[in-house]
């Protein structure tokens, strides 16, 4: 049993999805994490397939969706990792403001110096909005405040807004 | 649960001045990001401000609510009416609060928002469903508490958010709860 990443990406059409999943299917993988999704109008997909097959079956297999030429596929065999245990604390950060380069470089780079890993991360451009929305989990040694501080410090010096909340459980 | 007779009563009959349509800013305009000053409720131009925030409103195709920074003025004021709103349980019609503050917030309810500042996007954001509120009106410069709940609830939160500058992307609940906006009303 091997863990395969696919990633196809390119022009958006109806049947992208059934197509390669139908293929995959064909080869007997099976789908374990996918984020499928439209990125200013493009198509953007990446699947974790678990199964049998090589990398070059795969790849022979997904070559017709690509053979128009408006589509990229990728396909690449991942070793077998643990999820790891998330013992962290999860919080949610947003930034808004102006776009400009280097927003999110500068951003996640106070995380990272934290040792806080971004879990989840999604950017919109909406007109002059740049707007940041990411997850993060924050190792049970990290200050808190200080990164707060530190977000909004960088955050005031590239002219954006940073608010740092801690994501609520959910109810049920 | 106490419905207030006196917000309810309100119009903007009481305020005795003609309200002005005025521009509605967007962000990243920076006045949207600051915390509004405190303001007379009884001074001349905070009740200019609450009859054209008023007024604003009304032309604005499903606009439930405006600050003021809405439209350029870092003040703690805002309007709200949304009697016509189909989410609505409990509300008070059309009113202005100034200098408004949450004093009671329960029973969190994730919900779709959307803001006339930021117009293309939406975000799921929680806020509470039971709310008690206190501000004071404009003219008279009472003060007033509202004890509401669903809509109006999450309204409150959402204009004094803006006064405390704050957007609703700032609490977006997370990395997918941002949405392009599907419909403009």
């Amino acid at each position: 049993m091997t863990i395969h990443a696919i990633t196809v990406l390119g022009h958006d059409r109806p049947g992208i999805i059934a197509d390669t999943t139908a293929r995959l299917a064909g080869l007997g993988l099976n789908l374990e994490d996918s984020t499928m999704t439209r990125l200013r109008g493009h198509f953007a997909m990446t699947l974790l397939c678990a199964g049998e097959a090589t990398t070059d079956a795969i790849r022979a297999d997904l070559e017709p969706i690509a053979s128009d030429g408006t589509l990229t596929v990728t396909v690449y065999e991942l070793p077998e990792e643990q999820a790891p245990a998330g013992a962290g604390r999860l919080f949610v950060l947003s930034v808004h403001g102006g776009d400009r380069p280097g927003i999110v470089s500068t951003v996640t780079a106070e995380i990272a110096a934290v040792g806080g890993n971004i879990t989840d991360l999604t950017t919109r451009l909406s007109g002059d909005l740049y707007v940041v929305v990411a997850e993060l989990e924050l190792p049970a040694d990290a200050d808190v405040s200080v990164l707060e501080a530190s977000i909004k410090r960088v955050a005031q010096e590239l002219g954006v807004d940073a608010t740092l909340r801690p994501i609520e459980a959910d109810d049920l | 649960m106490s419905f207030n007779e006196r917000v309810a009563a309100w119009t903007e009959a009481e305020l005795g001045v003609e309200g002005k349509v005025l521009e509605v800013v967007r962000a990243p305009a920076h006045v949207l990001s600051v915390p509004g000053k405190d303001v007379d409720p009884t001074a001349p131009e905070t009740i200019q401000l609450a009859a054209d925030l008023i007024a604003t409103m009304r032309v604005s195709p499903g606009c439930v609510g405006l600050a003021a920074d809405q439209v350029g003025v870092s003040a703690r004021v805002f309007c709200v009416d949304v009697s016509t709103h189909v989410k609505t349980k409990t509300h008070h019609g059309t009113y202005v609060l100034c200098n408004a503050e949450v004093l009671e917030a329960s029973r969190n309810e994730k919900a779709r928002e959307g803001c006339m500042s930021v117009p293309d996007l939406t975000g799921d954001v929680k806020r509470a469903s039971r709310l008690t509120v206190r501000g004071q009106l404009p003219v008279t410069g009472e003060t007033v508490e509202i004890v509401t709940d669903a809509f109006e609830a999450r309204c409150l939160q959402h204009e004094i958010d803006h006064t405390d500058g704050l957007l609703f992307i700032d609490r977006v609940a997370g990395a997918h709860a941002l949405h392009q906006r599907q419909t403009y009303l």
